[in-house]
């Protein structure tokens, strides 16, 4: 009896379980399908009502349409060559410097570090105008320079990775290099050699971090840019709101959202691994 | 083998100043010299060219009788306040969801429920303006469907920020469950099989042993959240443009109006040391009580 009363009570947990965890899951893909599906409509099945999921037939030509009627083609150069450009530099620049403060030691290291580290506290957010003004100063408003340069030397944000890898390395032990030091190879033969091939997995989350940091950056590029040519995707969407006067295209826009979002949905799905355990490694930020 | 271990020691000073010189350049070159130039701009008026005018601390009184900038502060607390009340007890409850061992597929749903947090906020924008669209929007439709009168969301004072809240909601809650979800697998398994021979029921155990054994786990969370929520920024400007009556004019808006819409640039900084100033209060605090934290268990 009493046994029948437990059995009963868990059968009801696990079942409610399963609902709910299949509803949340629905409710986070929906608004997705939803993009995808309205980008495959016409204006008149847009407003159809009730919502027409599978668009019959479907409109794939908007997909060509949006490359007509904006430069859509030029914000994703533009943001494929600032991404590259970032990855490339934070592969080399954070990693160097947290080999330094992990493995090697200089007079005034933990001082750097901190300093470093405290320049997480401190968002793009709150250095708008000063930006603004200093990249005036250089010349580089709308150049690549300004999207490029600050990030790929860990500012804004790339100090995490600085940090992230920083960890990885105080975890290989002191034999690994020691060898090496007897054989007289300098630094850089063991960070290269040595180092870099042991680290491949935290080089992973690196590299998925600064992608996802630098393909979704709206904030910044929309303080140094102001020209249609220099736009990045998420600058250059936004146009989509005020095409043709009146009337928003939500067809059009919802091709142009689907298009933008489709990369870091691919990359993350084959790299989540390193993504999810790279936050539980410090907490990242937004 | 001595000496080469000595001569180790100077060749390391020589590449460690090399390595960090990139990292260290980028850090006060862009973050360092625009903060220190901010907190001088502060002190000026300044409409972006020409002569500045040094007035002071009048920027900063100014901003504390600018019925504007206060409502802009107040509506950003109340975005954060929804996130901290809606946002992060879901992200517990997806959390708990997913640690439950007989769960099938876990991984794979944990994956579902992460993915919006990477993707493009520029363009969920776009997708959420299309989804809270008053007559054609899948949200009215589903609130339709179960009887629920329709919300004028982003074009009604009352319901834009709630909108806000909704979908950023929708987008971030995955990021704080992960970290729950770790904290959640680092509770020893011994305390509930104890609690179990004991008899407790899955609220005694919750309400006793997973609460407060997760409560560093929690801090972290509400504080890096609050951190977060008080830069909102992307939302406001893409889906609702800080409108309808500045209802969703949040501070990081309103700096941003100041300065590039306005050429108000003194005072644009002026509130950006404001806020900078409440971002280190918080992370410090943070940082402080998560080093000797302890648990009430």
């Amino acid at each position: 009896m009493h046994k029948d009363v437990y059995e009963a009570r868990r059968a009801f947990l696990v079942t409610i379980t399963y609902a709910l965890v299949i509803f949340f899951a629905i409710t986070e893909v929906l608004p997705f399908i939803w993009m995808i599906s309205t980008s495959l409509k016409d204006l008149n099945q847009v407003f159809t009502m009730p919502p027409q999921w599978i668009p019959r037939p479907a409109h794939w030509e908007n997909y060509v349409e949006i490359f007509r009627l904006m430069d859509f083609g030029r914000y994703w150069l533009n943001t494929i060559i600032v991404t590259v450009g970032r990855m490339l530099g934070q592969f080399i620049f954070c990693t160097l410097a947290a080999y330094a403060f992990a493995r090697l030691n200089f007079p005034g290291k933990d001082f750097l570090f901190f300093l470093l580290l405290s320049s997480l506290m401190v968002p793009f957010e709150t250095l708008m105008v000063p930006t603004f003004v200093l990249m005036k100063k250089l010349g580089w408003i709308n150049t690549y320079w300004a999207l490029i340069v600050p990030h790929a030397l860990g500012a804004f944000g790339g100090a995490f990775n600085v940090f992230l890898l920083r960890q990885f390395f105080l975890t290989i032990p002191k034999e690994f290099e020691e060898s090496a030091i007897i054989d007289g190879a300098s630094p850089f033969r063991i960070f290269r050699s040595i180092m870099l091939p042991l680290a491949r997995p935290a080089l992973a989350a690196l590299l998925i971090f600064s992608f996802r940091g630098a393909w979704n950056d709206f904030t910044y590029p929309l303080i140094v840019t102001n020209t249609d040519n220099m736009k990045v995707l998420s600058l250059g969407i936004l146009g989509f709101k005020g095409l043709r006067a009146g009337m928003t295209q939500w067809h059009l826009m919802m091709a142009a959202a689907t298009l933008s979002i489709l990369p870091m949905i691919l990359v993350f799905l084959v790299a989540q691994k390193y993504f999810i355990e790279g936050i539980t490694v410090g907490g990242l930020k937004e | 083998m001595f000496a080469k271990l000595g001569r180790y020691k100077y060749k390391q000073w020589f590449w460690g100043y090399l390595f960090v010189l990139p990292v260290m350049a980028g850090f006060f070159l862009f973050m360092v010299y625009p903060m220190i130039s901010g907190i001088m701009l502060s002190l000026y008026k300044w409409p972006g060219i020409g002569p500045k005018e040094w007035i002071g601390f009048g920027n900063y009184l100014r901003m504390f009788h600018d019925v504007h900038f206060l409502r802009a502060v107040g509506n950003t607390v109340y975005y954060t306040i929804g996130i901290l009340i809606l946002g992060v007890p879901l992200a517990l409850f997806w959390a708990i969801l997913l640690n439950q061992k007989f769960l099938k597929g876990r991984n794979f749903f944990r994956l579902i429920y992460f993915l919006p947090t990477v993707t493009m906020m520029a363009a969920v924008s776009m997708v959420w303006r299309w989804l809270l669209s008053p007559n054609y929007g899948l949200v009215n439709y589903f609130l339709g469907l179960v009887g629920l009168p329709k919300v004028n969301w982003l074009l009604d004072p009352k319901w834009a920020m709630p909108g806000l809240i909704l979908m950023s909601i929708w987008k971030g809650t995955g990021f704080n469950m992960v970290i729950f979800l770790a904290g959640l697998q680092g509770i020893p398994k011994t305390y509930y099989e104890a609690a179990e021979i004991d008899g407790a029921t899955a609220w005694h155990k919750f309400r006793y042993i997973t609460l407060p054994l997760l409560s560093p786990t929690t801090f972290f969370v509400v504080i890096t959240t609050m951190i977060n929520s008080f830069q909102i920024f992307q939302q406001a400007y893409i889906l609702t443009e800080g409108g309808p009556r500045e209802a969703t004019t949040t501070i990081v808006f309103y700096i941003y109006k100041n300065a590039f819409e306005w050429f108000k640039m003194g005072y644009s900084c002026a509130q950006s040391v404001f806020l900078l100033l409440v971002l280190v209060i918080a992370t410090l605090i943070q940082w402080r009580i998560q080093r000797r934290w302890v648990h009430y268990a």
